[in-house]
Parts: structure tokens; sequence; C-alpha cells
């Protein structure tokens, strides 16, 4: 039994140890807002909070997880999560959006520890996040755009 | 794409007809306390029915082609016909039926049409559904319209009546009917509106009349893709159900000799081993029970059927063939005679690596099966001819298979696939017979089991006149096919597969002496349409080539191609927007370069300037690339941009570092870290016009893909004087 938090609720799995914790999210959970896309941590469609990093969380076996703070896109919740999701609603950034959940995760990471990110630092924080539709551009600007929200709000 | 149609055709399949229903046109029906259902014909007539569009009114006979539901909690819903696999077509297909119903964009809701090609067929491609070839918005242009003009014109008699007023005098915005003071919604008035006649011809609007088409209406899907609650396959949660994943062997084409699945029956959650013609599936509660015990199956193949060379030798056996005489598929004029009698010829070989597809959410597909129907959960491009496979393999009828489209996570042309992964999944599921499975591939299984674009080898021959004008073109193109082989091979016109000459055979250029000739190669691989499929890579050497005679003519790029193309005004607009754009004219300082390309598919012309930086170790960037796009009337101008920055990305993604290569007949990439796609650090920026114009609607998905990497290459060559004459670039010149 492995007992960690998440989406702030005290959670105990009764999982194989070695189970990654997407797994434990999408099929023990249901939290399938979070995607598997490689299983080796190369595409970000995976990305989770853990203890407010963003992770990918088909690489963390559910032994290393316990006792973390996790959260998922469905939990997002904090001013700037919500504002995140706002810009990439106003860009209409999604294509499939299959990959957007993870996306969004590192986003949101980014702008909790950097406010005001320019490009190469956004191009550094969101480079573990493939998208095959390429909506990167839309990606960057709405980070930019977010960014300035959260400036104004201040 | 008509050769759906032809494959259709050749192998007798005929639309779906519901048992015990006659299928009638100009039928109605109404319910009380429904609300109205409307949808038009396929071929003809408009039909009426008034519950959700599977159901069947008692003591009517009913077809229902619906494309619209207005309920009485004044909702509309568009029956979406189309796979939405991110191009956007449910926010498209609604925005064409909303226009012409007046609605207001906030009441508007989708949903995904059933398999019935007897309603949903894609007009383009006769009697089979499907989404492919950039149709989606240009075979559903007057459709929807249609369907949406009908329920105005019943929503306005209904209001004439109900007022007694004359129906002219009523107008209709926003979603709201008016008369004077009088107001209603379309829900009040929907019941009303449904016991009407159906208009049959239903007046459409004057374009100047627009106020949702040519507008960045916002996309419907957009919430619930940023919030997770958007429902791909993966996400499929049904009671009972299991996840299966399969073992393939080690080369496609290999056949199961023994397995061993003691070790994988251990696993805790493994439910079954099972095999399936293509491997061996462990089914388990969950997937990482499956995933696990896959490892410890114990399996012989037998691999004597399966392709024995690696990359080096398939690229040395096509290029021998290259430089021999192929089968010609066009002969005009004498380009043999023009070439031997030139002063100048410039001769060059392109390389072109297999591709993978690689979307995001790897394939996968939800399968219930009993004795009387097999239920189907996943993102299907290609309806009607997985309803008769799976009829087929299942001893079924196919309006026994029931299937439910959901969202895809990317497809690129991979979910267009006759007899492959859902063939796959169907045979697991009928093992586990009552249960719901839900087949996941992993990454590597995407991979190794992929269907790619077709590596190919291209010679080309051009001769300059002493005026510098281009005299002749001699090509030769050397590729496996992708119809021949397939379910798709009616389709075949003439000697060759069209796919290995479309965008060369058909280029536009003005140039007397043409041959182009082609040789279709054999190899165990298995090939498929990858988004803009033949002309992914024809772009790269059609445009490539013209810059190369343009720079032996001592011509600027752009004038030798507007000298070739005064015919061409389609063309001429695109290239000559996307230039001024640019600011072609504009120099730049020594180490960069600009490179212009333009090229027609899918009915759209798309010219692209990129623009790039290269150090003096070869290392270079893609700074920008500028895109001019003619795709006739521009529904979401938006949408449109979005397809553009995709495609671009998509086609320097390839250009700059995809490749599948083959090491004795095995498939060397396997994940993201050996098959690289573009990140988010090389993607230019990209900007995006729209050339105006008043023409219907044709392709976006696609045409944005094939410009690029020419585009990309003749901006190397012009800042480093050497053509690039292969792909994957790499990281340097």
């Amino acid at each position: 039994m492995i007992s960690l938090k998440i989406n702030g609720k005290q959670q105990s799995l009764d999982l194989a140890p070695d189970t990654p914790l997407l797994w434990a999210l999408r099929d023990e959970l249901k939290l399938t807002g979070t995607k598997f896309g490689c299983g080796i941590a190369q595409c970000g469609a995976c990305t989770v909070h853990f203890n407010g990093t963003a992770v990918r969380s088909c690489s963390i076996p559910l032994s290393a997880a316990s006792g973390a703070d996790v959260r998922t896109i469905e939990g997002l919740q904090s001013p700037t999560a919500k504002v995140v999701q706002e810009a990439w609603r106003k860009l209409d950034v999604v294509q499939c959006g299959y990959c957007q959940s993870g996306q969004i995760m590192s986003a949101v990471a980014l702008l909790e520890n950097n406010p005001k990110p320019n490009d190469d630092q956004i191009d550094s924080a969101m480079q573990g996040n493939l998208c095959r539709c390429a909506t990167y551009q839309r990606i960057r600007t709405a980070i930019h755009e977010a960014a300035d929200e959260l400036g104004r709000k201040a | 794409m008509n050769f759906l149609q032809h494959h259709l055709q050749a192998r007798d399949l005929q639309p779906s007809t519901d048992q015990g229903v006659s299928r009638r046109l100009f039928l109605k029906s109404v319910t009380a306390g429904s609300g109205l259902v409307l949808g038009c014909g396929a071929l003809s007539g408009l039909m009426l029915s008034a519950s959700a569009a599977e159901a069947a009114t008692a003591g009517n006979e009913l077809v229902f082609n619906a494309f619209l539901k207005i309920t009485p909690d004044n909702r509309v819903t568009v029956v979406v016909k189309h796979l939405d696999m991110g191009q956007g077509v449910s926010t498209g297909l609604t925005t064409l039926v909303a226009e012409e119903l007046d609605a207001n964009w906030e009441q508007m809701d989708w949903e995904s049409a059933p398999a019935d090609a007897s309603r949903y067929n894609n007009l383009f491609w006769g009697p089979a559904q499907g989404t492919g070839g950039s149709t989606a918005i240009a075979n559903s242009w007057e459709q929807m319209r249609k369907a949406g003009a009908a329920a105005r014109a019943m929503l306005v008699t209904a209001a004439a009546q109900q007022w007694e007023v004359p129906e002219k005098e009523i107008k209709v915005k926003d979603g709201i009917i008016s008369h004077g003071k009088k107001t209603a919604t379309f829900g009040e008035l929907a019941g009303k509106a449904a016991a009407l006649p159906v208009p049959q011809s239903p007046a459409l609007k004057d374009p100047k009349d627009f106020r949702l088409i040519g507008k960045n209406i916002p996309r419907k899907d957009s919430q619930e893709k940023t919030n997770g609650t958007a429902i791909y396959t993966q996400d499929i949660q049904l009671p009972g159900m299991l996840t299966a994943v399969v073992l393939y062997p080690p080369k496609l084409l290999g056949k199961l000799k023994k397995v061993d699945a003691s070790k994988a029956k251990a696993v805790p959650g493994v439910v079954d081993v099972v095999e399936i013609p293509r491997g061996v599936a462990v089914v388990a509660e969950g997937f990482w029970p499956a995933q696990k015990a896959r490892q410890l199956l114990q399996a012989e193949w037998d691999l004597s059927a399966c392709e024995t060379r690696s990359s080096d030798e398939l690229f040395t056996q096509f290029t021998d063939t290259a430089r021999k005489p192929g089968t010609s598929v066009k002969a005009e004029g004498d380009a043999a005679a023009a070439l031997a009698q030139a002063d100048k010829v410039i001769e060059t070989e392109y390389h072109l690596p297999y591709l993978a597809h690689t979307p995001i959410e790897p394939l996968n597909c939800v399968v219930k099966v009993d004795k009387t129907a097999c239920e189907l959960w996943y993102a299907c491009q290609m309806q009607t001819n997985d309803q008769h496979e799976v009829a087929k393999a299942t001893g079924l009828k196919p309006e026994q298979v029931r299937i439910h489209t959901l969202y895809a996570g990317g497809s690129f042309g991979r979910r267009a696939s006759p007899n492959d992964y859902v063939m796959d999944a169907v045979a697991i599921a009928r093992q586990v017979p009552g249960r719901p499975v839900k087949m996941v591939w992993t990454r590597e299984d995407d991979i190794h089991n992929g269907k790619f674009r077709p590596m190919a080898v291209h010679r080309v021959r051009g001769a300059l006149s002493p005026e510098g004008k281009l005299v002749a073109w001699d090509h030769h193109a050397v590729a496996q096919p992708i119809l021949r082989g397939s379910p798709f091979e009616a389709f075949i016109q003439g000697p060759i597969d069209g796919t290995l000459i479309e965008g060369i055979a058909d280029m536009p250029y003005a140039i007397p002496n043409l041959s182009v000739q082609a040789t279709e190669m054999k190899a165990g691989i298995s090939t498929l349409w990858w988004r803009s499929v033949g002309h992914s890579g024809h772009a790269f050497i059609v445009e490539g080539f013209i810059d190369q005679m343009a720079k032996a003519a001592g011509k600027d790029p752009l004038v030798f191609r507007r000298e070739m193309l005064t015919d061409h005004p389609r063309f001429l607009g695109a290239l000559n927007l996307a230039a001024q754009q640019a600011g072609w004219d504009k120099p730049l300082p020594k180490g960069r370069g600009r490179g212009i390309a333009v090229h027609k598919a899918m009915g759209s012309w798309c010219a692209q300037v990129a623009e790039v930086t290269v150090a003096d170790d070869g290392r270079f960037t893609v700074d920008r690339v500028v895109c001019a796009i003619d795709c006739g009337i521009a529904v979401n101008p938006d949408v449109i941009r979005a397809q553009m920055e995709g495609s671009i990305g998509f086609g320097l993604s390839a250009a700059l570092a995809e490749e599948i290569t083959l090491d004795k007949g095995k498939v060397v990439q396997s994940n993201f870290h050996n098959y690289t796609l573009m990140r988010i650090p090389q993607m230019p920026k990209v900007e995006v016009h729209i050339v105006p114009s008043a023409e219907p609607p044709s392709g976006v998905g696609e045409p944005g893909v094939p410009p690029v990497a020419g585009a990309l290459a003749n901006a190397l060559f012009a800042a480093t004087g050497k053509p690039v004459t292969r792909l994957p670039i790499g990281e340097r010149v």
C-alpha cells in the first residue's frame, strides 16, 4: 500500500510498487487527463506536478512517490493555472489536444517559478513536451499572454 | 481521394441498409416533446426526423440522415460526419450549419455521427464515410449549409404561422426569430417547425451576408482540451473493461511459431494470453500488468518471409534503378533530344527517407464483441471500410458493427489504415466475448508496426536554353507504392501508382519538353499516406531542382518561377503574396538565406518563404517561414492559420531530422529518443497569409506541408551555394 496526496486528497494505492505513477493515475484513479505518449519521459504528455515540480509521470514508479504531493490537470486550481488555461483558450492553441494537458502542466510550473519568462526560457522549460501538431508558436504566445495577464493582476 | 469510390465498387460494397427500414428521401416524422432533427440527403433532398440520430420512431419508417438537432432547451447540435484529429472539423462543420441557420455560436454543440455511409458518406468518396485528403470542409460545404438553411426556413414558417404574419417580414439573427416586438428562440419553435414540410431547395446566403464564415470563430474543442476532460480512445472507461497489449514479431510480416505464456500468465492482474493473426496478446486488468507480462512472453517467430535488406542496400538498389529508364507516365515534347542538344544540363539525385506518423496518442481501440453486435470506440477515420472489415472478421452484418468515433490524438494519415490495428483489437476482443477490451499500442509498437511514408530516390535532369529558359525536364521517381497491394489498388489509373508522381507529372511550370518516369519498388515494409501523401516529398524535389536551374540560368528564383507560371493565376497568387509578405527583395546579411517554394496539393495552392541562418560550422537555424495559402473561401481564418503553422512544423520536423531506417530488414527506431521530432526551440516564427478568394473551399489540413522542405532547402542553397538533395538534412549543411 502506497500513500500519497493527489490533487489535495490523500490516496492509498494497492498496486505493484513498480507501477508508474501515470498508470496509477489513469487506470486506478481514472484521472485520464494525464496522457500516455511514449513511456520513457521523451514526449511530456504525462507531465504532472510532483511536489511542485513538472515531472514525467510515466517514469516515476509508485515506490518513489510515497508521501508525494501530486497535482494533475484535473486538480489545477491556482490563479496561475486558471490564467494559463484561459490564455490557451483565447488563442485556440489546441489542435488534436492530446499533448496539451502536459503542455499546460509544464507552462503552469514555469510561470509559478518565473512569472515573466523570455522566449529562451520558455523554450527551455517547454522543450520536454512534444506537440506533433506543432502548436509551438501558439504555446509560446499563450505563455507570454498568461505572463502579461498575471502581471496585470499582480 | 476518389480511390475509395473505386475501392468500394471493386469490392462491391454498398451503403448498408438497416434491417426492416426502407430508405426513402423526403421523409419526416415528429414526436411530441422532442426537437427538430434535420439533415440533407447525400444526393438530393432533405430528411427530417424527430428524435436522436439513432432512434426510430414507433409506427414510422424513418431514414435518419440527420445533421442537425434543435432541442426545446434551445441547443442546436450538429452531427459531424468527419473525424476531428485536430484539424478543427467539428468547429468547421458546425460553423457551416450555424451560418445558414443564423444561430448564435454559443448555442451550438456538436457530436460525432455514427458509422452509416448512407447518410454520412464523404461526398468526394462516393458511398464511403471517412476523413482524409483534406476533404472534410470541401465536401461538406453545401451539404451542411443546406441543412442549416432548411431548418431556418422551417423555423421562419413556424413563426409566421404562430404570429399570423408574412414569412418575409420575419427576421432571424443570432439565434432569435423576431417580428416587430415578438421574439422566439429556436427551441421554442422547434416542435412546431418540425411538423412542417421540408423545403426542397432552401436558398443559401449570398457570401456577402456571412456572419460566421470568414470570421475567427473560437474552436468548440478548446475548453475540454485544456482541462483534461476531452475523451480520447485512451481514456474510455467501460464496466468490466480489460486492457490488452500485443507482442508483435520482431519484423513486419513475421509469423508466430510458438509461444510460452506461462510466466506472463503468472503476473498478477493478467486475465489471459491469446493468439491473434499478427501476434500474441496479453489481456489484463489495466495497462501495467499487461505490459509487464508481455515482456515475459517467450515467442518463436518465422521470419522467413520478412525483409532482410538494410536501408543502405535499398538506397543503392533504388539509385541504380533511378539511373535506368522507368515506365513513362508523362511525355511532352522530346526531353531526351532537348537534353542531348542543350548547352547546360544539370543532374541531381534526391533521396527521401521512410517516415513515421507518430501521433502522440499511440494507436488504440476499444472493442466489445458478442453474438449479435460489435461495438467499437476509437478515432475512426474510415468508418465504412472498418465497418465492413470488422463485419467480415466477426461474421456479423455491417449494420451490427457500431462505431463510436472519438477525438484522435493526431493521425497525419496513420489512422486511415485498412486491415491494421483495429483488426488486431477485434481479434483480441473476440476471445474475450462480452467484455470490452482496450488494446493499447505503446510508442514502440507504433514505430515498430509503422506504415511509413515511402522512401524514394528520384533522378532529375534539366536543360537550359542559351537564353536561360528551362527547356527540358527528365524525371525518374523510384519508390514503393502506397495503393498497390492495398485495398485501394483499384484506384490506380495507368501503369504506375499515382502516389509516386503526384505533384511531378502535373507540375505547373511551362516546360516544353517534360518526361516523367516512375518505377514501383518492392520491399517488406508497409507504406501509407503520410500527411499530404506523395506531395510531402515531391515539392522538395521539384522546387529544389527549380532553384538549381534558376541559379544555373542566373535568374532570381522568384522571377524564374513567375516566367513559367503565367497560365496559372492561383499558383502566382500564392507565390506573389508569400514573396511580398516575406520581403523577398530585401537583401539578407552573409550567412543568412531565403528560399521560396510553391505547390498545389489537395486542391489548394500554398507558397512559403523560409529564412535560415547558417553558421560557419554548417549548423543552421530556421528563423522564419512566411506562408500564403489559397484554399478558396476561408471558412475559419484562424483555424486555417493554425493548420498552416502546424503543417510547417510537421514538414520541418521531417526535413530536419525524421528518418526510419532498416537494419537487415528490422526497423531501427523505437521511440522518440531515436525518432526525433521537432521541439519548441526549433519552431520558427511562422506568418500565415490567406489569399482572398470567392471560390469554394478546398483542402487545408495537408497543403501546408509540401512546400516547407523545398523552401528550407532553397534557403540553405541560397546561403551556402550547395543544393540540398537528401532528407533529413540533419544538424548541419
